[in-house]
């Protein structure tokens, strides 16, 4: 079973529209949004859930006020400024790191586990499709990233499939290192700007320190030609694939608001035989093709 | 006073309101760019850089010669970021949340205070804006700890503007929490309006005053401004799609340089801005 996953670093570079357009032109794949924390994918696939299950991530700890007997034992060991002089817990500011919990000489502090969020196997109309709602102000994004990351690959493996592709979050940090930990091959989607270009090292950097393959795309490559130039040469020197350059089109923002990808649009037959190109470079990749049985499966980054 | 710029959805302009806002704003003002992951702002202030500080975060260091293995500092991690194997304790780094929890915990007083690096914070100047960064290591999976310690370099009285991440989840909360204004990016696409939804619920719960930005004002359909009425929530300012802005932003250039009309925007958008602080305190 093989797993594309869909970075940018940057946000808003156009990930989900061209993980949307690939989910058409796959045979076989599971789809996955693991941009749990601003999941978008669904919009466009109107997924029907067949099961939807409770997220349950840390816990946050609350203090009985009658039994409470103000000593502060708790203010003092809270790193997190998470207390208050009146000895309530801001759960925002909570950590769920428990120590309240331990060294309360009244043990006066409960600690509920927290639902942060829920997740769906569901059925589209380009086949099946895991995804997520995190919680409004929640935290744990990696772990969620890693649970329904695992539940792809469980629907792959039922269902015969072959083919995960993933939806990925912006940035660097947790739900992104949960995202790609363990995966066959990324696709990074730059757009040709310098802040693009600055964010796409940072996300090439991070996909080499977990040395998974890398292949590239520059979206609305003829905003600025200049710099997509600068991004390919520099995608050469790191030894990252370009696989495309796709132009600048208003039709992929049309396409969103009728809630259809650029395939189902019809509009533009020039962007989807750009984008069929794209995808057949990447099926046939060797990034695709490289043996990874040894690398470890997902590891949950516990936040 | 400080005002944060966040969006839920990424790469909708929360870095071209802020930059435009903070240059646009005659008076002494900081800048920080909490997008600690994906640090953008600095490409379009281009300031003089003159400190430069690595950070740290606090994680357990084990003291072999006092550690009887006793597994008291495992039993209490809820992040399990310490094992013991053996005799012998195992710290995992990227794993810990600086808690504590381990040091007040060994009875052999043998866990000490190590440090885990978290990335770098750079500070300059670009005429009279103060301009700060956070850059976090690639590798390090938490950014909320970085985004506290860019936070931590405002001082009492300082007017900030903070470059927050995009999401709705712990770094844009930190980089949100106790500011006195939270101004929404958005674009008027589906995509924008569900992301931006999430993001004002996230502003509720931290019950502070918010507007919105519409980037690309023109590119979708109504729903935003729709939304926005619905719920309250003034529109500020409406960017319309222009190629040549998208041009500009890709070079790292800000509109206040390439368009100067627009300049005069965005002072109108401090101004409103200031309004809905002070009528919001008067409230309260």
């Amino acid at each position: 079973m093989k797993e594309l996953v869909i970075i940018s670093g940057k946000g808003g570079t156009g990930k989900t529209s061209i993980t949307a357009a690939f989910a058409s032109m796959a045979s076989n794949c599971v789809l996955c949004d693991s941009d749990v924390d601003a999941a978008d994918l669904h919009l466009l696939m109107n997924p029907h859930p067949y099961s939807t299950n409770d997220f349950i991530g840390g816990s946050i700890a609350v203090i009985r006020q009658d039994d409470c007997s103000g000593c502060a034992t708790c203010l003092e060991l809270c790193r997190f400024d998470a207390i208050s002089d009146t000895f309530e817990i801001d759960p925002v500011s909570c950590e769920g790191c428990g120590v309240c919990v331990d060294f309360c000489p009244e043990k006066a502090i409960d600690f509920p586990k927290q639902k942060c969020g829920q997740w769906f196997l569901s059925e589209s109309r380009m086949g099946p499709m895991v995804h997520a709602r995190l919680g409004i102000a929640e935290e744990n994004s990696g772990k969620l990233v890693s649970v329904i990351r695992q539940q792809a690959r469980m629907v792959a493996e039922q269902q015969d499939r072959d083919l995960i592709i993933t939806d990925g979050p912006p940035g660097v940090g947790c739900p992104v290192i949960a995202s790609i930990t363990g995966a066959t091959a990324l696709l990074i989607v730059v757009e040709p700007s310098l802040s693009s270009l600055h964010d796409m090292r940072r996300v090439a950097e991070l996909g080499d320190h977990f040395k998974i393959p890398q292949m590239l795309c520059i979206n609305k490559y003829d905003i600025n030609q200049e710099i997509s130039a600068a991004i390919k040469l520099e995608a050469e020197q790191r030894n990252i694939d370009v696989v495309g350059f796709i132009p600048f089109d208003p039709v992929f923002t049309h396409s969103m608001v009728a809630g259809q990808n650029i395939v189902e649009y019809g509009k533009s037959p020039r962007l989807v035989e750009v984008l069929s190109s794209i995808w057949e470079k990447i099926i046939k990749s060797k990034q695709m093709h490289t043996d990874r049985s040894s690398v470890i499966p997902i590891i949950s980054t516990k936040q | 006073m400080i005002i944060s710029v966040a969006s839920g959805k990424g790469g909708t302009g929360k870095t071209t309101i802020s930059t435009n806002l903070a240059l646009s704003i005659d008076r002494r003002a900081k800048l920080l760019d909490c997008d600690v992951e994906e640090p953008n702002a600095h490409l379009f202030i281009k300031p003089e850089i003159n400190e430069n500080e690595i950070v740290y975060t606090m994680i357990p260091e084990i003291d072999e010669t006092r550690c009887d293995g006793c597994r008291k500092c495992a039993e209490i991690c809820r992040f399990n970021a310490l094992t013991v194997v053996g005799k012998k304790v195992i710290v995992f780094p990227e794993l810990c949340h600086s808690c504590g929890g381990c040091i007040v915990v060994c009875p052999e007083n043998a866990v000490g205070e190590g440090s885990r690096e978290l990335g770098v914070i750079e500070t300059g100047t670009k005429d009279k804006l103060t301009f700060i960064q956070g850059t976090m290591r690639i590798g390090e999976a938490m950014s909320p700890p970085l985004i506290r310690k860019v936070r931590s370099k405002i001082e009492e009285n300082d007017l900030a503007i903070i470059d927050a991440p995009p999401g709705t989840s712990c770094p844009v909360i930190t980089a949100m929490k106790d500011t006195d204004f939270v101004l929404l990016v958005t674009e008027p696409t589906p995509f924008g309006l569900h992301d931006l939804k999430l993001a004002a619920e996230a502003v509720k719960v931290l019950d502070i005053p918010c507007g919105i930005v519409i980037n690309r004002s023109d590119i979708g359909d109504r729903t935003v401004q729709g939304y926005a009425a619905q719920k309250n929530i003034p529109i500020l300012l409406e960017i319309p799609f222009d190629r040549r802005i998208a041009e500009t932003y890709s070079r790292g250039r800000l509109l206040i340089e390439d368009f100067p009309t627009w300049r005069h925007a965005f002072e109108m958008l401090y101004r409103d801005i200031l309004e809905i602080i002070e009528s919001n305190q008067v409230t309260q």
